[in-house]
């Protein structure tokens, strides 16, 4: 098979390391070749930051590059629009509708831009926009947006529930497991 | 089983199961994670030392005490680690001895893009390079190998692709190694002329030998493709890239030795095809290499040696099909980083700005207060750079300078390599002002312990440099302790420093808000009567203060209640609960 490729942004602080983290234990378990490339350092400071995951028969490159993205997860929505150009042609953007501002927008240099979702359409692009951060909040925690996209990622894959919540469980600490899946739940159900 | 291991957990992995049994390193992105994984083995004694000098001479004396042992560092790292280095080649080891060192092509978090291959050639020691996490843990051990037949320090050289990416790793256990005896041996261990000099010619015979073991070393591997058109010479992640694009007709020599470089297996790669082309980031350092043997070759011609490689950029240079993608008809405002809410360095810094003074910068966190809105840093250069580049300013200015100038420096940059700078101060007579911004860690590599914290690497309680007594002891008379949350305090200081006619030290203290220790206030919250939208607020870069329908508003999730914000505002809309 051809190597698929998952793309996860958002802002620094924002717990994409969990989500890539669990999406790498649950390839795995499928016997895929699997590689996570993550970001640490400077860039993880608010800023903006984006990780990959890739799957198949043989991984080799543990990036994604421009134009080969079947899935963007974006925990933001600027996020989400500064990355489309790494989507593939008929690739999906899953993101959460927050926005969070960043420092030229903090100090008036620059705008939020507006209707992103609306010009993401425009631009041809398949867009699955959502609220994930009321979600978060509801299943008992604001941190909890990344396994509210997790749920609704697993709508377009072919895992079975049992699969996601061993994924979760080896991944989050036990006394927030609960919490994590109801997160997934309200994300799938969305 | 099979697992997904980090690059540099796998390093760590590798060392264990070699039989590593000493560790010293500075932390530096994107090494860090190397020596932090290393540590949770019991069996392995490691430690972060002040800085990658003292971290690469402690390894090699552990090494000459007979305990296989590593030293980790960042491609700068090595700058600082270069003079021991070049004469550890000399002496050779006892029992091994690798040098990690991670390059940062693409400066994700670095200063420089600078390729250290280079040092592999100029000190005359072997460099493995693996390309993905598998080979990280078994060039780890090959190196250990190659370390103690050779008797030659191994340079295991990482990059930011294949340290901090994920790949399919099966672990294996640890194999104890007994100690090796040390015996008193001066003409190999004492680097003296007269030994020196007969140890050159040991050196350069050693190198030799390396080389003819490249020759046939299975890590360097000719993957022979179905036709002669094109041969691809690559290693590290370029590696995977050629791999991505490049179809099974193909041709590929993938080195996982780096130099020395293997002559004859070159030649005959080179003489298999029609075409040659070498596929690596940064430097042209095996290109160069073919073109001294008088190989044609190509490859700078074809990819700059400029940020690195990625498959759409390889797929580029070698005229293959680029996938592209649509970017969006929008501006999209860049999000650059940005200090935390409730840094300590961020009052500190407003003062600076405020007081229009020059700020002679340094390594860490604190290096964000050169961007929008505080812009208040000058210069940055590396690690320990402020407190002896002030000083050279302050004399250029004949010291005119020494009123509206200061030097920045955190704490463990200070401990590294800033207490140099400082003695010079002291002892040349410079009347510049130091501030030690004291955050109580290593923030920006993510929270390492270093002697000023008062913990060790492994958690435990060690012994903790008191900086006050230790600038004093340096020759400082003049040194004052502040809390950068208290911005009048702040100002009064540093003001009452500069008018000073002798050099002192301000230590700016206050623990990094993200500590888990640190307990954070309630938010503030906002009188959006008292509000007048004066944008006071705003000129902190605070990322928990955003603007909404012409009045100031506190994210509650981001704000830790510093209260930095609420001493400027002049209308006592920012209140605390």
């Amino acid at each position: 098979m051809k190597t698929k490729n998952i793309m996860i942004v958002g802002v620094g602080g924002q717990g994409s390391l969990l989500a890539s983290k669990l999406l790498g234990k649950l390839l795995l378990t499928r016997g895929y070749d699997v590689k996570v490339s993550e970001v640490h350092g400077m860039s993880q400071r608010g800023g903006s930051v984006v990780t990959y995951v890739r799957y198949g028969e043989r991984v080799c490159s543990p990036v994604i590059d421009e134009g080969e993205a079947d899935f963007i997860v974006s925990f933001e929505l600027l996020e989400a629009a500064r990355w489309t150009k790494f989507l593939r042609p008929g690739g999906k953007i899953v993101t959460n509708t927050q926005n969070i501002n960043p420092m030229p927008v903090i100090t008036g240099a620059a705008e939020y831009p507006a209707e992103l979702v609306k010009k993401m359409e425009e631009a041809g692009i398949d867009v699955d926009a959502f609220d994930a951060l009321s979600l978060a909040e509801k299943a008992g925690s604001s941190k909890a947006v990344n396994l509210v996209l997790m749920g609704r990622l697993s709508k377009y894959f072919d895992f079975s529930e049992a699969e996601w919540m061993q994924a979760i469980d080896a991944s989050v600490p036990a006394k927030f497991k609960e919490m994590n899946e109801r997160a997934f739940a309200l994300g799938a159900d969305a | 089983m099979k697992q997904l291991m980090l690059g540099n957990e796998a390093v760590a992995r590798g060392l264990y199961e070699a039989g590593c049994a000493f560790v010293s390193s500075y932390p530096g992105t994107p090494s860090t994670e190397i020596t932090e994984c290393a540590a949770k083995y019991p069996e392995i004694y490691a430690e972060w030392a002040p800085n990658e000098k003292v971290a690469i001479e402690a390894a090699f004396g552990a090494a000459m005490g007979g305990k296989r042992s590593f030293c980790g560092m960042k491609h700068v790292g090595l700058n600082v680690a270069a003079d021991p280095l070049f004469t550890i080649a000399y002496t050779g080891i006892n029992a091994g001895l690798i040098v990690g060192v991670a390059d940062d092509a693409g400066m994700h978090s670095s200063q420089n893009e600078q390729d250290s291959r280079n040092y592999a050639k100029a000190a005359k020691v072997p460099m493995l390079e693996p390309s993905d996490s598998a080979e990280g843990l078994a060039f780890a051990k090959l190196a250990y190998e190659i370390s103690e037949q050779f008797d030659t320090p191994v340079l295991l050289k990482m990059c930011t692709r294949v340290a901090h990416s994920q790949s399919i790793v099966e672990p294996a256990g640890r194999v104890e190694v007994s100690q090796k005896p040390y015996v008193k041996d001066p003409p190999k261990y004492i680097m003296m002329p007269g030994f020196a000099k007969k140890r050159h010619p040991v050196v350069e015979a050693r190198l030799q030998a390396l080389a003819e073991y490249a020759e046939t070393a299975p890590c360097n591997r000719w993957e022979r493709g179905t036709e002669r058109k094109l041969g691809i010479i690559t290693s590290s992640t370029c590696y995977q890239y050629v791999r991505e694009v490049c179809g099974e007709d193909v041709s590929v020599l993938k080195l996982g030795m780096i130099w020395p470089l293997p002559k004859r297996l070159l030649t005959d790669f080179a003489a298999s095809v029609d075409r040659v082309v070498v596929v690596e980031e940064l430097d042209g350092f095996v290109e160069d290499y073919c073109k001294t043997i008088g190989l044609q070759v190509e490859g700078k011609n074809l990819f700059s040696n400029i940020d690195e490689l990625s498959q759409n950029k390889v797929a580029a240079g070698l005229g293959l099909p680029v996938p592209e993608g649509k970017a969006l008809d929008a501006a999209i405002p860049a999000r650059p980083p940005v200090m935390c809410a409730g840094c300590p360095h961020r009052g500190l810094y407003y003062t600076l700005k405020k007081l229009k003074l020059n700020v002679i910068g340094d390594i860490g966190c604190y290096t964000l207060g050169a961007v929008a809105p505080l812009n208040a840093v000058d210069s940055v250069i590396c690690m320990g750079a402020s407190v002896s580049g002030i000083h050279g300013f302050n004399k250029a200015h004949n010291g005119a300078t020494e009123k509206n100038t200061v030097a920045v420096i955190g704490d463990s940059t200070f401990m590294h390599s800033g207490m140099t700078g400082l003695v010079n101060i002291a002892y040349n007579d410079s009347h510049s002002t130091v501030i030690i911004l004291d955050n109580s860690i290593t923030g920006m590599t993510g929270h390492q312990q270093n002697p000023t914290t008062g913990f060790n690497l492994k958690g435990d309680p060690a012994a903790k440099v008191d900086l006050e007594a230790l600038c004093r002891a340096l020759g400082i008379n003049r040194v004052r302790v502040v809390d950068p949350y208290d911005l009048a305090q702040c100002e009064t200081a540093i003001k009452e420093e500069l008018a000073a006619d002798e050099a002192s030290v301000i230590i700016s203290r206050r623990p990094c808000a993200l500590l888990k220790y640190v307990k954070h206030k309630p938010p503030l919250h906002v009188d959006s009567d008292k509000c007048k939208s004066c944008k006071m607020c705003m000129q902190i870069g605070c990322p928990a203060i955003s603007f909404t329908d012409g009045k100031a508003k506190i994210d509650n999730t981001l704000c830790t209640g510093c209260g930095v914000c609420r001493q400027l505002c002049k209308f006592g809309a920012l209140q605390e609960d």
